[in-house]
């Protein structure tokens, strides 16, 4: 089952996803921006999330891009590879990243949509490059069968999640 | 997919409520949302239509709590029933680990439910993923109905490989956490085997 596969992600690239990301958001000027796996979970984020509900965001974001793929397949499109939905006051920039990630940058009247579009195209190949050194890792991992922390999760453990 | 964040700590999985229109996919997510502490629960979103009905999905983050040191997030996502909404139905299946299928107990609905469990089997394939193997838990809905099938009847057209099986009212919680649990629990148990 290839699409089981666990996504694995380990600090040190947690840590160049992050700065990444904090340099496209001074650079794109941007409010916020975040990465998101196409499955809808929250990888890293920059900028000030305080007043978003980030989990709610992801989730959105990738039935959104979920969506317009199976549209941009309907028409005979590999897929559409960057959304753009534009507010009174904020706007949100949707981007794929490796074929696996989502991008979003949401900015405001402070930046334009050409800055971000650019700035989005430089960050992406950066953080390519990180999500290549994951799936080698991953792959080089899974393959040595190291103990996992999980292999040694008991029945106990598992029952006390539902103890109460 | 399970989503293994070793910086946050955090393990983060998707199930899906799948099964036919009306039976009852987004009640059991209610039902948990309305009983979950706050601190343990996300905003419940909807994407319904006017009628109130699923239009692509409903989908809720709860935070079970740590286990090895790891916070275990489900997020559980339903998808719409009616059987017109195929192309949404197959996109939230996507990444799955684990699936519930909620089958409406009515003895005019079981052809609905065959052919919801038919779909599911395709959509899921589509996806690389196996029925026979993946964690599911079968839930048999609306028993407080009077025009149901006896259970035994039920768990012999639906059930699929002597998943467990639970029987459910969801608008008053029967059985509701008890599916839900199990079909967690089969996850955990997925990951500890890799």
């Amino acid at each position: 089952m290839a699409s089981s596969v666990d996504f694995v992600l380990y600090e040190e690239e947690f840590k160049l996803l992050e700065s990444s990301l904090r340099r496209l958001r001074q650079e794109a000027n941007a409010v916020v921006v975040f990465l998101i796996d196409k499955n809808g979970q929250q990888i890293a984020n920059a900028g000030d999330v305080t007043g978003f509900d980030t989990t709610s965001l992801a989730s959105l974001t990738a039935g959104n891009v979920a969506a317009t793929d199976g549209l941009a397949k309907l028409i005979g499109e590999r897929e559409f590879s960057v959304l753009f939905h534009e507010g009174q006051q904020e706007h949100i920039h949707i981007s794929i990243v490796a074929n696996r990630a989502i991008l979003v940058v949401i900015f405001d009247d402070k930046s334009s949509l050409g800055l971000v579009r650019l700035r989005v195209k430089r960050a992406s190949s950066e953080l390519e490059k990180i999500f290549e050194t994951m799936l080698q890792k991953g792959q080089a991992t899974g393959s040595t069968t190291t103990s996992s922390p999980f292999s040694e999760i008991t029945d106990d453990d598992i029952d006390a999640l539902f103890s109460e | 997919m399970t989503f293994i964040n070793y910086a946050s700590k955090e393990i983060n999985c998707k199930i899906v409520y799948y099964g036919p229109g009306l039976g009852g996919k987004t009640t059991n997510l209610q039902y948990i949302y309305n009983k979950t502490a706050p601190e343990a629960k996300g905003k419940m979103i909807s994407l319904a239509t006017e009628a109130d009905r699923t239009l692509f999905f409903d989908f809720l983050p709860l935070d079970l709590g740590t286990i090895r040191g790891f916070t275990t997030r489900f997020h559980l996502y339903t998808v719409p029933g009616q059987v017109f909404y195929d192309a949404s139905r197959k996109l939230i299946l996507k990444g799955v680990d684990g699936v519930v299928f909620v089958a409406d107990s009515q003895r005019e609905r079981m052809e609905a439910n065959i052919e919801s469990i038919r779909n599911l089997e395709e959509n899921l394939e589509e996806h690389g993923f196996d029925l026979r193997t993946i964690p599911y838990a079968l839930q048999f809905n609306k028993r407080d109905l009077s025009n149901v099938l006896p259970v035994d009847e039920l768990y012999r057209t639906l059930n699929y490989k002597r998943e467990p099986t639970f029987e459910a009212v969801a608008t008053t919680g029967v059985g509701v956490f008890d599916t839900l649990k199990s079909v967690a629990k089969q996850i955990l148990v997925e990951l500890r085997k890799r």
